[in-house]
């Protein structure tokens, strides 16, 4: 069957997705999805009853190591990357 | 004969002979780049400063004995996705454009630890999705055997830039296929190793759950040199994984004789390029002849592995992906009155077109509702692709296959159709979800004077199966020339 996205969709997606889509790009990606969905659709041919889902190929264990610091101070060179920076803290814009 | 043609362990070997010096090789290397570069654009970043400085200081340590590697003093090609210190890495997309780590990956560190001099940052599909790379923000990459073709993605300039003698090997990372088809594509030897093997300390995420770091490489023995440098079991990386066995390069043995071979029917139906099929089936001969048993057999579910891997990798991207906001690095976007519009605009005006659908198709399937459905769904499948290689891997030790269904598309022939283009990874995708290693190398051209690539696929940890069956093929082929002519 073959998969409709709404407006609605799209809307919340971007919202999830923290993007800001024009009407255009909205458009595109309702088509996208659609499609994208309408293949993935392909794997409810497969009986999957009993299986449990496989998040990892090798059994994984919580990896503990002792809460000691390792690194040094690298304030400085981090902030080289900041956009924004004051005092030797990133600046962003009003948070409300 | 130029230095220019001397593979990795040979240059190492010649540099330790004192025949040539890492300033040469050095030297060489960016005289190649200067001339083919402009057509090619392999590379992101240049570092010829850098090189040259590091080269020097390599170069004592050799002659005083202190670095005795066969990787020492090799000049290396790193994928735009890898962290490097002090040296802009992008993931080729405008919003990493300005990024300047303050530390290296540990595949990178175990690099420098052996010798290697960096050259410059290769270019990929931006944050490794596409299989083309003609997603970068940078431009798209082209192959060296044909410059109206694509070099394959993601990590399309590092096997480009091997090709084309734009460095003498290059590291890549495999989530679906991304060091496999652009090697095959560009006829040059790729490895993705057994999911846990490298490091992922500083490699930039995509899936997390697929992503692996491997070699790109002129032939077998450098592969199986630079695999043994770069494999570590790190704390830093909390899937890496603890081996003994590492020791990749005792395994260049030529000799099969007894190695048991399985080719997936499967993998040989519709929408196999007749030309990729025949010249894969010849090499399976070429094992056979040499004492390998060769056998058909039915690995199934083919067919279920793009659909799982995309409803997988793009879960994993779209949370990988939201650090990515403006705040402490990389892009952001001018004139923001509050933080949450600043957040938006950045992602939207610095993430490509692929990258955005990928996050938002990965956003819906892990949304209420529909998580269930399509995310679990998908890693149930994978639970039984995986037991279906296992079920395959208990009759055989290696598994023989194309790497992609055609030779390099032209360029902008799969941008259109973002389904077709998932399409060039199916023989290569299933090989992430299941963890397992994954070997191409070239088994000859096609008419058109393109390479094609012939993939072997082992069990988890058995590298060394693959080693010794590429290692043993490549010594009946012969040598494999590099892109010198080009168009």
């Amino acid at each position: 069957m073959a998969n409709v996205i709404t407006d609605e969709t799209i809307e919340y997606v971007g919202i999830l997705a923290k993007l800001e889509l024009s009407l255009e790009e909205k458009e595109q990606a309702k088509k996208d999805m659609a499609s994208m969905l309408d293949y993935i659709d392909k794997l409810g041919e497969l009986d999957t009853t009993g299986i449990e889902p496989m998040s990892h190929v090798f059994p994984v264990h919580n990896v503990f190591r002792e809460d000691k610091i390792t690194n040094g101070d690298d304030r400085e060179n981090i902030l080289q990357n900041a956009p924004e920076e004051k005092n030797g803290m990133f600046v962003v814009p009003s948070t409300f | 004969m130029s230095c220019l043609d001397l593979s990795a362990v040979e240059l190492s070997a010649s540099i330790k002979e004192g025949k040539t010096t890492v300033k040469e090789a050095v030297e060489a290397v960016f005289s190649r780049i200067e001339e083919r570069e402009d057509s090619l654009n392999c590379y992101v970043t240049l570092d010829k400063e850098g090189a040259l400085k590091s080269a020097e200081q390599i170069q004592k340590k050799i002659d005083a004995g202190e670095l005795t590697g066969p990787l020492a003093g090799v000049p290396v090609a790193i994928k735009d996705n890898l962290c490097t210190e002090g040296l802009l890495t992008t993931c080729s997309s405008k919003i990493l454009g300005n990024f300047v780590p303050t530390y290296s990956s540990e595949a990178v560190i175990n690099l420098q630890k052996a010798g290697a001099v960096i050259l410059g940052k290769t270019n990929m599909d931006e944050f490794a999705m596409g299989s083309t790379s003609e997603t970068s923000a940078f431009g798209p990459t082209k192959n060296p055997w044909n410059t109206d073709h694509v070099p394959g993605g993601s990590s399309g300039g590092s096997a480009a830039a091997v090709a084309a003698g734009e460095c003498f090997y290059a590291l890549g990372s495999d989530t679906g296929g991304s060091i496999r088809q652009p090697a095959a594509y560009c006829g040059v030897v790729g490895m993705k190793p057994t999911y846990g093997t490298v490091s992922r300390y500083g490699l930039i995420a995509y899936g997390s759950s697929l992503d692996q770091i491997g070699p790109l490489s002129r032939n077998v023995s450098d592969c199986a040199a630079i695999l043994e440098v770069i494999s570590s079991h790190d704390k830093k990386d909390s899937t890496s994984v603890e081996r003994d066995d590492t020791d990749f390069t005792s395994a260049l043995v030529d000799d099969v004789k007894g190695m048991k071979i399985g080719i997936p029917r499967d993998y040989f139906k519709e929408g196999l390029d007749n030309e990729v099929r025949d010249k894969v089936l010849a090499a399976a001969k070429v094992l056979e002849e040499k004492g390998a048993i060769v056998e058909e057999f039915d690995l199934s579910l083919v067919e279920y592995a793009i659909p799982a891997y995309y409803t997988i990798a793009a879960a994993e991207a779209s949370s990988n992906l939201e650090r990515f906001d403006g705040v402490k690095y990389g892009f952001r976007a001018e004139d923001c009155e509050e933080l949450h519009q600043m957040y938006k605009r950045s992602r939207s005006q610095g993430f490509g077109p692929e990258v955005k659908r990928r996050i938002m198709l990965g956003s819906f399937v892990l949304s209420s509702g529909y998580y269930d459905a399509y995310y679990l769904k998908a890693l149930r499948v994978k639970a039984l692709i995986k037991k279906a290689f296992d079920e395959a891997f208990a009759k055989y030790d290696v598994i023989l296959a194309p790497c992609a269904p055609t030779t390099a598309p032209k360029l902008g022939a799969s941008l259109s159709d973002p389904i077709k283009m998932y399409l060039s990874d199916i023989y290569t995708i299933s090989v992430n979800l299941a963890g397992l290693p994954g070997i191409s190398l070239p088994c000859g051209m096609d008419k058109n004077g393109l390479p094609i690539g012939l993939q072997l696929i082992g069990d988890c940890f058995k590298e060394k199966k693959l080693i010794q069956t590429a290692y043993s093929y490549e010594q009946a082929r012969g040598a494999f020339p590099l892109a010198k002519e080009g168009k």
